[in-house]
């Protein structure tokens, strides 16, 4: 348990720091142009790893398991304009379906 | 604030579903209850949890469990520079308030690359809340509730991140952006350790800032 113990505060303190790094030696001074043009699309680009990265990794393999089929119904769900609720609960949903008959 | 805590509402059930598990599974390796629910308090990020313990649970060191960690929080860097100009006070209280972001609460808050500091800060407040009490239950009933994967729950996060990103995509820049960051992160997760991939996403962002 000591390892444990370790570990916590360690990552505790760790994640902290990194969540601190910017607002810390930014502050509140306004960014150069070329800084905010990076930000503006910095959403797209982390939003677009993340929906790929939790639904076809496992750890360092890509796998293509029920999850892919709840994006999928997502992905329909965001194309006819379904409400937010409507498109998440739905991917659940076709998952645990698919989790159920395979 | 307010606001900012009924944007966070929908992402504390499957936030609470994803803590239930990790209880459940600290319970099997044996670790004492408090433990757990400490870690969840003072850590606040699943999937750097699960990354660490699981390096731990595979006979790593402590040193690796906390480096894997890291590595999986790695986008809380970028992510961080984002909101550092949209939030308050001195260095302190920016380094408190840069506590509230998490993926969810980030991309909540986002306006365009502007951030409203009262989203970012109230949507993280009902995950906390929902992270924690999953703990807790996990830690408590153990294995005798079922696998919270069998409700699809975790199939949640990139729902709700797909319809965040399509919000995002105003232009074909955007567009090229996401699909560049998509694909780099596909392209790096059989290479290097979790959490790179999504960092690696930021730089799609560099090169489409740069191209005019």
């Amino acid at each position: 348990m000591t390892a444990v113990w370790s570990m916590i505060g360690a990552l505790a303190v760790v994640g902290a720091v990194i969540k601190a790094v910017g607002p810390v030696l930014i502050g509140g001074r306004e960014l150069p142009t070329w800084a905010v043009r990076i930000i503006a699309l910095l959403a797209p680009a982390l939003l677009a790893a993340l929906v790929v990265v939790d639904t076809f990794a496992d750890g360092k393999s890509l796998v293509l398991d029920a999850r892919a089929a709840g994006l999928g119904a997502a992905g329909i769900g965001v194309a006819v304009r379904a409400p937010m609720i409507v498109v998440v609960v739905g991917a659940a949903a076709v998952t645990a379906l698919v989790r159920a008959l395979t | 604030m307010r606001a900012g805590i009924r944007a966070g509402l929908p992402f504390a059930l499957p936030v609470f579903a994803i803590g239930v598990s990790f209880g459940v599974l600290t319970q099997s390796l044996q670790w004492t209850p408090v433990a757990p629910i400490v870690m969840s308090a003072v850590v606040y990020s699943g999937s750097a949890q699960f990354a660490s313990i699981s390096v731990l649970g595979d006979g790593g060191t402590v040193l690796a469990a906390v480096l894997a960690a890291a590595l999986v929080n790695a986008r809380f860097l970028p992510m961080g520079i984002a909101v550092a100009t949209s939030l308050k006070g001195g260095p302190v209280r920016r380094a408190a308030e840069g506590q509230a972001v998490v993926d969810a609460s980030w991309a909540l808050a986002n306006e365009g690359g502007r951030f409203d500091r009262e989203i970012l800060i109230g949507s993280s407040i009902p995950q906390y809340v929902g992270w924690l009490v999953g703990t807790i239950l996990g830690v408590v009933a153990g294995s005798r509730i079922g696998d919270p994967k069998a409700l699809g729950l975790d199939a949640m996060f990139p729902a709700f991140f797909l319809v965040l990103l399509v919000g995002e995509i105003r232009s074909r820049r955007a567009l090229a952006v996401a699909l560049g960051g998509a694909g780099l992160a596909l392209l790096l997760v059989p290479v290097v350790p979790p959490g790179l991939p999504i960092l690696a996403a930021s730089a799609a962002a560099v090169v489409g800032a740069w191209r005019a």
